[in-house]
């Protein structure tokens, strides 16, 4: 680690005790960085912009808004209509949700194409997972806070869940709720939860950030870096990249808050919450669909609910379900197939769960739900076993591959690198 | 402090016990931290409604609300108490009597809430589904109920619950 030499003479006095100029410009200024990126490793820093922007949105709705089932559905209401610019935050802090999951989403999937799960980012990984479902239960919370029937028929229903769990369900199911139903009681723990998780995923994130320094980022090709050809300094190569990305990102999200702000949403949910009616058709937002598809699939109870967090689970074993000594997708012919599969299983899923569960759909979520585990723990496992991968790079400045390589030196070097 | 330890067994004592007592601290405080989850003592102080049955049509029911959940009251018909009582208990899930579910066979009181995940059923209306078996409906997931409450098709687990009354006179139920 070479000490910069700081100009400003502030800087350098405060530096010398208090290091933190120091530590930026070694993480974020010459931190080397593979050459090779492309605008798929793009999705961590934008998550980053929609982590903060979620925040910053969600302290001011809290300045007017009334965790109460008397007047919370009212409150949101004058946001919108009242409160200087308050639709503009509240739009921002709705859809924002959405964007980031879509994000997170694209961030997740470009992992399981180049396999970055592998060691040694196994930690980097679960982290990763960590964050999404800290995500999945803040998101959850917040969408019950506007106290709309969709609020109100989700809470109960995902409540509901955990009162599948043998012999001591239903106890916890009242612990919930502080009640024996949905009530202000919940509303008001809803709040307080949907106001601290947001800064336990920052605490997650730092983890995050922190394993993924350690060793870097992967690429591409999936293979390590091999010396000092193989990189860049972060800054201002990623830097100005990841900004031109972010104006990407805010142009398409600054679209969707100004002409189609409720697009994502559920009409339903401007109907104020009423426990004696049940709306016809409840869904959940779509980020929850392919979850729900899965939870649906299964007739039966505890199954169901076991199945969906499952569905997570096994992303918090993959580094271990998949030991191909391959990472990326690029050199693994079927597992890249197998990965496009799977992506379309998923899109699937998420359709399943916005339709009703009857018939057809059922049938597909059924099979489509099969798919999914039947991927990661019998083809992924069969795959690292079976698969005749492509021969590896050299290095990353040197991607035309040698004559003879194979998959040999890199599982080499992943078990050096453990 | 000499290397060679006297009484060994001692030192493990009194490391077990200060780890447990360290444990049964922590226990004792996360307790009351826990605890204030689970319904306050005005939630739980139980209340209870009286219903006027007389003014439900036979084959009608009405829906009150006890303890902030929906409960249904349904005036029977002969033919839906028959269909009821005919049900051999081996096709059941949940197998329960249709008498064993009622103070009078006309009247039926259950819980209006799905006991797989506590959506509202449809059937309390007129020209709402009633499912195949001409009981409830639940829209959320698909289970279907009988004329008893009873679950028949579907992901929810048991029958429609039976909430704790007794007729006051001939015409006035309590409910809690
Ligand atoms: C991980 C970051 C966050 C996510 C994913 C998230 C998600 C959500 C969602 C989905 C809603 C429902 C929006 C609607 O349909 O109306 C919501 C509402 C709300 N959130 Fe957040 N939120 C986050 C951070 C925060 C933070 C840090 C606060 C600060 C207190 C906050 C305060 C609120 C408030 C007051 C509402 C109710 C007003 C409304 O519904 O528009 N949120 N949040
Ligand atoms: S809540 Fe009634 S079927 Fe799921």
């Amino acid at each position: 680690m070479s000490s910069p030499e700081f100009k400003n003479p502030v800087v350098k006095w405060i530096d010398h005790r208090l290091p933190v100029f120091s530590f930026m410009h070694h993480e974020l200024h010459e931190y080397p960085t593979p050459r090779n990126l492309s605008y798929l490793w793009n999705l961590g820093s934008l998550a980053g912009l929609a982590l903060v922007t979620m925040i910053v949105t969600g302290i001011i709705l809290a300045m007017h808004y009334t965790p109460h089932v008397d007047h919370a559905f009212e409150s949101v209401e004058r946001i919108m209509r009242d409160v200087n610019h308050g639709w503009l935050i509240r739009y921002i802090h709705m859809n924002g949700a959405s964007f980031f999951f879509i994000v997170v989403y694209i961030h997740i999937f470009r992992g399981l194409y180049y396999g970055s799960y592998k060691a040694p980012r196994e930690l980097l990984w679960i982290l990763g997972v960590l964050i999404l479902l800290l995500m999945m239960a803040t998101a959850f919370m917040g969408y019950v806070l506007p106290w709309g029937q969709m609020s109100f028929w989700g809470a109960t229903v995902i409540t509901n869940l955990f009162s599948a769990i043998p012999w001591v369900g239903d106890s916890i199911v009242v612990w919930l709720w502080g009640g024996f139903s949905v009530d202000n009681p919940t509303l008001s723990r809803f709040f307080a939860l949907h106001y601290l998780m947001p800064f336990m995923i920052v605490g997650v994130v730092i983890l995050h950030i922190i394993a993924l320094h350690r060793f870097g980022s992967n690429n591409p090709l999936g293979i390590d870096v091999s010396g000092k050809q193989d990189t860049i300094p972060f800054h201002p190569y990623y830097t100005s990249k990841d900004l031109f990305g972010a104006m990407v990102f805010l142009t398409i999200f600054a679209s969707a808050i100004f002409f189609y702000p409720n697009f994502l949403g559920h009409p339903d949910n401007y109907i104020p919450a009423n426990p004696l009616q049940t709306p016809a058709h409840i869904v959940p937002e779509w980020y929850f669909l392919p979850f729900y598809a899965i939870l649906r699939a299964i007739p039966d109870k505890l199954g169901g609910v076991l199945f969906m967090f499952g569905a997570i689970a096994v992303l918090f074993i993959l580094p271990w379900l998949d030991r191909s000594p391959v990472r990326s997708g690029r050199f693994r012919p079927l597992f890249k197939l197998f990965f496009w599969v799977l992506l379309a299983d998923c899109v699937l899923l998420g359709y399943l769960g916005g339709k009703p569960a009857e018939g057809i759909y059922v049938t597909l979520s059924r099979l489509a739900t099969a798919y999914y585990f039947i991927h990661f723990l019998v083809i992924l496992p069969l795959l690292s076993v079976v698969e005749k991968t492509r021969p590896l790079p050299q290095s990353i400045s040197m991607p035309v591959t040698g004559a003879g390589m194979s998959a040999a030196p890199a599982a080499k070097r992943g078990k050096a690198d453990v | 402090m000499s290397d060679t330890v006297e009484n060994q067994g001692r030192r493990d004592f009194i490391v077990v016990a200060t780890n447990t007592m360290l444990a049964v601290g922590a226990a004792a405080v996360a307790y009351p931290f826990i605890n204030q989850m689970n319904p306050a003592a005005d939630t739980l102080a139980l209340s209870s409604i009286e219903v006027d049955v007389s003014g439900i049509e036979e084959g009608q029911a009405i829906t009150v609300k006890w303890r902030g959940k929906p409960v249904f009251i349904r005036h029977r018909t002969a033919a839906e108490i028959e269909l009821a009582g005919q049900v051999n208990l081996d096709d059941l899930r949940d197998p329960e009597g249709d008498m064993d579910r009622v103070e009078k066979p006309e009247y039926l009181v259950i819980q209006g809430i799905c006991t797989h995940l506590g959506c509202v059923p449809l059937g309390q209306k007129i020209g709402e589904v009633k499912g195949d078996y001409n009981g409830w409906f639940c829209p959320c997931h698909g289970s279907h109920y009988d004329t008893s409450g009873r679950i028949r098709k579907g992901p929810a687990p048991t029958n429609l619950e039976v909430p704790p009354y007794a007729f006051l006179s001939d015409n006035v139920i309590k409910i809690g």
